[in-house]
């Protein structure tokens, strides 16, 4: 089965490609950029100036399968994850049960890959149970297919556990990902300490609570040798921490998630509890700082921080409702925002959604080349649109973003080669 | 009161739900009814104004001083007045807040008076009832009620709020209290001056276009208005503050310190005191500075003010 891409934009980060072209997929591979001729057997995909990326590497998905299907199945987020260019997505063990089995990793695993249209590699649980106290059998997991090793949206609170999480995964050549949030500190916070959140009397944690945390666990990375991936990382001051241990060549990295660049505090206005996220959103002078370490190759990869919440878990007072906002559908629209005010190079947003994520993991996926699997993304960068929560794919659309415009749009996603969107 | 109705729209009806959503003319308004229910109040004589209106009195947290307030309140207006607390119950918990809402506009209830232990149900029921809602205390956010009542206190004996310098003191942390009398006075053009210890004091209250004291002593000094708020026995298991005796000792007003402000200056406390933790029985019984009684009884013609304004809104609207 073959299929050509014609005129359309080529970006490819990992090469440097930016430019209009042409891309041939035979059976589910890329097969030249820009073929000399082109066969006649092929079906064409008329790009009329386009934009063609590899299928996005998502770095950071909450799953609610299993545990909790009601809020999103496996099926939806594939579905989600196809609407949103994403080809590659990796997922958070703190399911329920906690993904802390090797047989409850293949099953993700599995059960996504049946629906054909994402790939979705399961992280595995640090410690047992996610609990943060004694360390999961990660040979086993890593085995069992885990590509990283992590407790989720709790961060591992003692200095000791992530000492010996750090030792052990490197062993398996697994880095840790650390939700990078002082626990103690963080504890009942629903927003970060400030005028605002004292004015509307919300509990409240300092944004040093992050840096706290990641100040201790690049030391802990030194002092083991092994690799401590921050995700998803919000404040100018962990991002200084991090861009000077990077300067020092420790094996240290981080993601981040659009709300923290699109976004400010003031999203949450009078209890809107769909910007109720972990961490919560900062100041406006952290906003600017997280755009300027994508821009600066400080921050590794946009994550979309995926976290599905149906009405029930939102329609609450804001501290009562569950944190976290979907992103799948959105992830790339809102990075083309950072892109057309300026403060992006198209293909610097491009690589933090590609090959950047691919490096960090080792995949083969995540650019154009011959050889590599043809999960693609061709997206309109210019298309006006405007985020609505009730457009999104149900049940749960608790979009942070709901009413924002929006410049650049996903029009269709490739899988292996076949359509999956669009 | 711009737009000519008091409190903030939502909906197709107004609500009080913080001194936030209110401007001076607004709290004038209050004020100035308020002084003309005075003596309705102290006499109990039933009048028409809320005659076949209901009034539901709806307390997830405890409290018998506000919710006693907005009964008397409602009753002298001739209301029917409601009161549920469902606290213990499933309710409490904030689960089936929104099927509460629902199940109150099946009754066609006039004026919810809402107290919830979290920041912003008065605000989210105001969006899913089709009642005026009250705010009497929503988490550490707001308690409209209580700083108009400590507002009109304060203007029966200096005639004014302007001008007037007023030291809010104690667990400033926690307190919709003091959150509701900074907006309050802060608009009304007193100088508002905060106190508390650190622990105990927001990181951003200086902010707030307060002056922020950790030394009691220093904060009183030629102050009008005293106001002592009440701590809370949990914060100091939550390790706020060391112990009762030490927050007595370094932040509770005792006479020996309230001689630092005006001679003539005003004590106050939202009430319920904590007698030896906050304040010293010998201020808080000083009939020449304690109004503490009088705010009990500036709170219900306060009430029945807010009750008559919203209701009378929701009539002519209607």
């Amino acid at each position: 089965m073959k299929t050509l891409f014609r005129h359309v934009h080529l970006l490819d980060p990992a090469s440097g490609r930016d430019s209009l072209g042409s891309l041939l997929v035979v059976d589910g591979r890329i097969a030249a950029l820009d073929p000399p001729e082109w066969p006649s057997d092929a079906a064409v995909v008329e790009g009329a100036g386009l934009c063609l990326c590899p299928g996005l590497i998502d770095l950071r998905v909450g799953l609610r399968e299993p545990g909790e299907e009601h809020k999103e199945s496996l099926a939806t987020l594939a579905a989600r994850a196809a609407a949103g260019g994403v080809t590659t997505l990796v997922a958070l063990p703190d399911t329920s049960p906690p993904l802390d089995q090797p047989a409850l990793v293949e099953f993700v695993s599995r059960r996504a890959a049946s629906f054909g249209s994402v790939t979705v590699l399961p992280m595995g649980a640090a410690t047992k149970g996610c609990a943060g106290r004694e360390l999961a059998e990660m040979g086993l997991l890593r085995e069992a297919g885990a590509v990283a090793f992590s407790d989720g949206r709790r961060a591992i609170a003692e200095a000791r556990t992530m000492r010996l999480a750090l030792a052990y995964a490197a062993a398996f050549g697994a880095m840790v990902v650390q939700h990078p949030q002082e626990p103690s500190l963080s504890a009942g916070a629903v927003a970060t300490e400030g005028l605002l959140a004292s004015s509307l009397g919300l509990p409240a944690a300092p944004a040093a609570a992050e840096a706290i945390l990641v100040a201790r666990d690049i030391r802990l990375a030194e002092l083991t040798g092994g690799h401590v991936h921050f995700s998803p990382v919000s404040t100018s001051e962990a991002l200084d921490l991090i861009r000077a241990a990077k300067a020092r060549g420790l094996r240290v990295t981080c993601d981040t998630a659009p709300p923290y660049f699109d976004l400010n505090e003031t999203a949450i206005g009078e209890w809107r509890t769909y910007a109720r996220l972990s961490p919560p959103l900062r100041s406006e002078a952290d906003r600017l700082a997280v755009l300027a370490a994508l821009a600066d190759g400080t921050i590794d990869a946009i994550a979309s921080d995926h976290q599905p919440q149906d009405t029930d878990a939102k329609r609450l007072p804001f501290a009562l409702a569950e944190p976290g906002g979907v992103g799948l559908e959105t992830l790339l629209a809102v990075t083309l925002n950072a892109v057309h005010h300026g403060s992006l190079r198209l293909l610097d947003a491009i690589a933090l959604l590609t090959s950047r994520p691919a490096a960090l993991l080792g995949l083969e996926c995540g650019r154009l080349a011959p050889g590599a699997p043809a999960d693609l993304c061709l997206f309109d960068r210019d298309l006006a649109w405007q985020i609505r929560a009730d457009d999104l794919i149900g049940p749960s659309r608790n979009t942070p973003f709901d009413g924002r415009p929006m410049q650049g749009r996903v029009v269709g996603t490739w899988k292996a080669g076949v359509k999956v969107f669009g | 009161m711009a737009d000519g109705g008091f409190g903030r729209l939502i909906g197709r009806r107004r609500h009080l739900l913080g001194i936030g959503g209110l401007d001076s003319r607004a709290v004038l308004a209050v004020l100035d009814l308020a002084e003309t229910y005075i003596s309705l109040a102290r006499k109990g004589g039933a009048r028409d104004v809320l005659r076949g209106r209901t009034v539901l009195n709806l307390f997830f947290e405890t409290s018998t001083r506000t919710r006693t307030s907005f009964e008397l309140a409602g009753k002298r207006l001739g209301a029917d007045v409601i009161t549920m607390s469902p606290s213990g119950s499933a309710m409490a918990k904030g689960e089936s807040l929104l099927d509460t809402a629902t199940t109150l506009n099946a009754m066609a209830v006039d004026v919810l008076v809402v107290r919830h232990d979290q920041a912003g149900t008065a605000a989210l029921l105001a969006q899913k009832v089709d009642a005026s809602v009250i705010n009497a205390g929503d988490g550490a956010h707001e308690h409209p009620t209580q700083a108009l009542l400590d507002a009109l206190t304060i203007r029966r004996h200096r005639g004014t709020l302007a001008g007037l310098t007023v030291a809010i003191c104690g667990d400033i942390l926690h307190s919709r209290v003091a959150r509701s009398n900074v907006r309050l006075l802060s608009m009304m053009g007193s100088k508002v001056r905060l106190c508390a210890p650190p622990t105990l004091m927001p990181a951003a209250a200086a902010e707030w276009g307060v002056e922020v004291f950790t030394d009691l002593r220093a904060a009183l000094r030629e102050a009008d208005v005293v106001m002592m708020l009440r701590l809370q026995r949990e914060r100091m298991s939550s390790a706020f503050v060391p112990s009762a005796r030490e927050f007595f000792r370094f932040y509770g007003l005792d006479r020996e310190k309230l001689a630092l402000a005006r001679p003539d200056a005003l004590v106050m406390h939202p009430g319920p005191m904590n007698r030896g933790v906050e304040i010293d029985s010998s201020v808080a019984d000083d009939l020449a500075h304690s109004v503490i009684e009088e705010q009990v009884e500036m709170g219900v013609a306060v009430r029945m003010a807010v009750l008559d304004l919203l209701v009378r809104d929701a009539r002519r609207n209607a």
